[in-house]
Parts: C-alpha cells; structure tokens; sequence
C-alpha cells in the first residue's frame, strides 16, 4: 500500500495526490486567476466589439498628459511587480523584515498606479466624458473605457489591501512562505492584465500629432 | 520540475531584474509604435504580439510558471491562450455589425 501511494505521489497523470505539485492555497489562486482573465478578455472583447462595430470611435488621448501618464502607470504596475517577486524571493529565503519592506514597496507602486490613473479620470471627465455620454458622439467609448479601467482599478485597489494584511500578517509570524507566495501571484497577475488594457485601450487610441 | 521552497530560493534576484528590463523595454517599443502611421490591423497584430511577449515573461518568471511541474503549466496556459483567442472569435463579427449599420 506505501509503495502504491509513493508511486501516485510522483505519477503526473494518475490521480495521484498532488498531481500538480502544489498546495491547495495556491492551485486555488491560479484557477482564480484564470477565472478572472476570461473575465477581463470578455470586457476586452466587448471594448473591441463595439469599436470596430463603430463607424467613428474618438482617438482622444494626446500624448500629454494621458499617453505619458499611461506609461508611468505602466512603470509603477512593472515595477511593483519586480519588488513583490524579490518579496517572494526574501520571504523564500526567511528574511521576513525584508519581504515586509518588499511588500510595502509593491503597495506604494500600486497606490502610485491607482492616484496617477485617478487624475486621468478626472481628466476625462473634465472634458465631458460621462458613462452615458461625451463630446466625440459615441456613449460606448466611456461606458467601455470606465468599466475596463475601473475593474482593473478595482483590481489594484483591492490587491492593494491584501498586501497589506499580508505584510501586517508576515511582520506578526503569522503567514508561511505560500501565503506570500500567492498574493505575488495575484499582483502579477493585475500587473499582467495591465499589459493587455495598456495597448488595446490606449495606445490605439493615440491623437495622431 | 519538482518545486521545493529551496528551489525558489535558487531563482536569483538577477532574473527578476533582467525579466523587469525587458518589460520596460518592450513598452518603450510599444509607446513608439503607437506613433508611426501603420494600417490597424498591422498596428493591433504588432501590440497584441507584444503584450503576448510580456504576459509570457511575467507567467514564466515572476509567476514562476517556469520552475512549475509540467502539469501545471500544461492545464493553465490552454486556459490563458483561450482569453486571446475569444477577441479573434469575435472580431469577424463585429466587422459585420459595422457593415449592417443603418448609416
């Protein structure tokens, strides 16, 4: 009987124990993960759809402030997510004062992201752009630019959260080295649809000088 | 392509820091496409090829998929690549709303 369940701990494809070689905790955040993807690619799709169904979508954003904002946005969110991988890296090697310092650095990137992409809103709607409606005559352009930004923001914001109550948890010995772990993978995965909305929303949508 | 927490620790720091240049500079590459004159269809294969690049460097090394078991790379990437094949699903069919479009 050992010999029959050590040879289904190490089969891939046999229904063995831990076919994927990973705790319960983290297989979970990675289904999450793809859950939400096709979450945000049937938002995506949706933007695309009525794009292209549109015989005049506005290409409104210049260069500054949005297009330079955008990008700083994307440099935080890519930033953020190298000091959350060197945070999993620290708490890896049981350096938990640094992986706290890496954790708090990852939620100033994302507080960074979420201030930064605030002000662009603000931006927006100061020039009429409404869910309903804006001034290029074409009302799906803010309803499908709010609700895809928004959730992403939603997104950060709540990551930003959970970094949070896992930095206070690590700082306290109370969380192991996967509940780091999965919360990195949460972030990247933020930082990873980000790579997704960034060109499709808005460098397609640049003012040509 | 067992995964102890001995094997993460062997990741060193420089793989991050390379992964982390390489995403800023395909973004740097993005930002500057964006301002030639290219058809959009062009335009979108261009971007959306390169956004592929970035996810699959964020995946394989910041999310470790790399250092995964095979099984578990083999029944999330199907999951990812499906998300990317919707938008092409649907595409066709938007071009033909804007065709039907009582203008």
């Amino acid at each position: 009987m050992a010999e029959h369940i050590e040879r289904l701990r190490f089969a891939e494809w046999e229904g063995g124990i831990s076919p994927f070689a990973v705790g319960s905790k983290k297989l979970g955040m990675w289904l999450f993960i793809v859950s939400d993807s096709l979450t945000f690619s049937g938002l995506l799709v949706g933007y695309s759809y009525v794009r292209i169904a549109s015989e005049r979508w506005p290409m409104p954003f210049e260069l500054w402030p949005t297009i330079v904002m955008a990008t700083l946005m994307t440099f935080c969110l890519l930033s953020s997510s190298l000091t959350m991988a060197l945070a999993v890296r620290a708490s890896s090697l049981g350096d938990r004062s640094r992986t706290v310092r890496f954790i708090l650095l990852t939620m100033l990137g994302g507080i960074l992201f979420i201030l930064l992409h605030a002000k662009e809103w603000a931006g927006l709607i100061a020039e009429g752009v409404r869910m309903w409606e804006n001034p290029w005559g074409v009302p799906l352009f803010g309803a499908s630019f709010f609700t895809l930004t928004g959730l992403h923001m939603l997104h950060v914001a709540s990551g930003v959260i959970y970094l949070g109550v896992i930095a206070l948890g690590v700082s306290r010995g109370r969380f192991t080295h996967e509940d780091v772990e999965i919360s990195g993978l949460y972030w990247h995965f933020v930082d990873l649809v980000w790579m997704f909305i960034f060109p499709l929303v808005y460098l397609l949508s640049v003012k040509m000088p | 392509m067992e995964t102890t927490h001995a094997g993460h620790a062997e990741t060193g720091p420089k793989l991050y820091y390379l992964t982390w240049v390489w995403l800023l500079t395909l973004t740097a590459i993005e930002v500057t496409l964006a301002y030639f004159h290219l058809p959009v269809r062009l335009m979108l294969f261009l971007l959306m090829g390169l956004s592929i690049v970035k996810a699959a460097l964020i995946m394989a090394h910041f999310m470790h998929l790399r250092f995964e078991r095979l099984s578990l790379v083999v029944t999330l990437i199907p999951a990812m690549v499906l998300c990317i094949a919707l938008l092409a699903v649907f595409f066709p069919d938007g071009v033909r709303a804007f065709r039907l479009a009582v203008r």
